[in-house]
């Protein structure tokens, strides 16, 4: 099974400037743990210390913001395509 | 980019402070917290005088120390300045002692409070050598961008939910520009952009311009200011989408107060919203500081924005300054946009009827007292929602050209001759 994730422009430094990531997690959070054993350092980005997802940080699987789904614990499948987005755009 | 940064020093992240140099960028890369532009505030200080002013073309470009180009502005030169409308007649129907309508409804060329950022963004664009701008829209900001892009010589293509009113999509087509129909709503419509914004080398007005787009919001507090002789209002209401508009007006107010050009007097800023779509009253009336994304579905298309990029912001301002937010349904939106026509003249789209709606509201809870005065920021024009008023506003009464047709029409109106 495998996932894609988007990476903002601003990640990019962590990922040696690759703008998709191929993971294998079931969940939107182990994605994110996942990520960080690739590229140490991007988790602190995306996730506060209160473990929640960041405030200026917005999530989609497949397009639609997982504050919607089942935030973190959203379940991913083969082929899904996971957006991590600046909240900050719009208006 | 000039070498000059004219009265900017850099763009500054407003969560860690973290500074960035004055380009295309819009947020931290650590925090991923907003960028915004900082400036050198003695400078203006010195530029900036009422006697300077007093010389100055009006336009909102009269403030041009506190707006964020680095040489002289190219693009919309002639924007702002929209008249402050005492509304005697609209105080009444509030329940008021005193109200006041900034008209931008009548903004030049576009007919909008978007024709201010859009001049600042694209100025600053054109500074920084882009050639194509875009946006992201609900659609006033299309219109403007199409318009000020063309008179410009830029390219532009704008992006917006595919259905909004006929009016706002013709408004922008006319231009020339290259309109994008998103089958969804604007949150997706954003989400698009963002993404094509790190792909294509353009400037989007709000998304990487946005730390200057978003400052063009401010003329509309200076301009309030001195048309009410460097007064600040005692209430401003505003109607909120992204919650940008609101947190612009207030920064705008600090600096005036900062530079010495107004005393501190306390002003308190209040947000509107549409029942439809919501995040930032409710969370405001839940006494949260963080809101809650929604789905919209309101009439008042231009403020559905259901994840909004500023309602943090603008619920720590309305706390700040003693603010309060309410929201009112598409009912309570039509009766407030034919009050404000029947009562001030003025046709406003249905985000003014947001505003006006939400204004008597919180006359009637008390957060507004009755013998308060009250300016209310009327952002957008009627023409171009006509669909909203559409079948709500009665019909013309029919008659063949015959004096007898029309006694007949008058006896049934209760309408006496005179003679």
């Amino acid at each position: 099974m495998a996932v894609t994730i988007r990476i903002p422009t601003p990640l990019r430094k962590l990922t040696n400037e690759q703008d998709t990531i191929e993971v294998e997690s079931a969940t939107v959070g182990a994605a994110v743990d996942e990520l960080e054993g690739k590229f140490p350092g991007i988790k602190e980005r995306l996730v506060g210390e209160d473990g929640e997802i960041r405030r200026f940080v917005n999530v989609y699987v497949n397009e639609e913001d997982i504050r919607f789904l089942d935030n973190q614990a959203t379940p991913l499948k083969d082929g899904d395509d996971i957006s991590i987005i600046p909240a900050i755009a719009g208006g | 980019m000039s070498k000059s940064a004219g009265f900017m020093r850099a763009l500054k992240c407003r969560e860690c402070g973290r500074e960035y140099p004055l380009e295309a960028t819009h947020v931290c890369e650590f925090d991923f917290g907003p960028l915004e532009v900082a400036y050198d505030y003695d400078k203006i200080r010195k530029s900036m005088t009422k006697a300077a002013l007093a010389k100055r073309p009006e336009t909102m470009w009269r403030f041009r120390e506190l707006l964020p180009v680095a040489d002289e502005p190219t693009v919309g030169t002639r924007v702002g300045y929209t008249p402050l409308v005492k509304a005697d007649r609209l105080a009444k129907w509030l329940g008021v002692r005193e109200a006041w309508v900034k008209n931008d409804a009548v903004n030049y060329p576009t007919l909008s409070f978007k024709d201010r950022v859009v001049s600042v963004a694209l100025s600053r664009s054109r500074e920084l050598g882009f050639e194509t701008v875009a946006c992201a829209s609900t659609g006033n900001l299309a219109n403007s961008v199409a318009a000020n892009a063309a008179s410009a010589g830029l390219d532009a293509v704008v992006f917006i939910p595919a259905d909004l009113e006929e009016g706002k999509i013709l408004n922008s087509l006319i231009y020339g520009a290259r309109v994008v129909g998103i089958r969804g709503h604007y949150d997706e419509v954003n989400r698009l952009c963002a993404e094509i914004a790190g792909k294509y080398g353009w400037a989007f007005v709000n998304v990487n311009m946005r730390p200057y787009y978003a400052e063009g919001s401010k003329s509309m507090a200076y301009e309030i200011a001195e048309q009410l002789n460097w007064k600040l209002p005692q209430h401003t209401v505003v109607p909120m989408a992204s919650g940008s508009l609101l947190t612009k007006i207030h920064k705008g107010y600090q600096e005036l107060i900062q530079l010495g050009l107004t005393r501190d007097s306390k002003p308190t800023v209040h947000g509107a919203q549409a029942t439809g779509c919501s995040p930032i009253s409710a969370a405001y009336k839940q006494g949260m500081d963080f809101f809650k994304p929604v789905k919209p579905d309101t009439i008042a298309k231009s403020l559905a924005i259901g994840t909004p990029a500023d309602g943090f912001y603008a619920l720590k301002v309305m706390k700040e300054t003693g603010g309060a937010s309410d929201d009112v349904s598409d009912d309570e939106i039509r009766e407030a946009m034919s009050a404000l026509a029947e009562c001030e003249g003025i046709f406003t789209e249905t985000a003014g009827g947001v505003t006006v709606g939400t204004a008597k509201k919180l006359v009637a809870s008390g957060k507004i007292p009755a013998e308060d005065s009250v300016v209310l920021c009327v952002t957008g024009n009627g023409l171009k929602t006509l669909d909203a008023v559409q079948g709500h506003v009665g019909k013309p009464a029919g008659i063949k050209p015959s004096l007898r047709e029309f006694e007949q029409l008058m006896e049934k109106d209760g309408r006496v001759k005179s003679k």
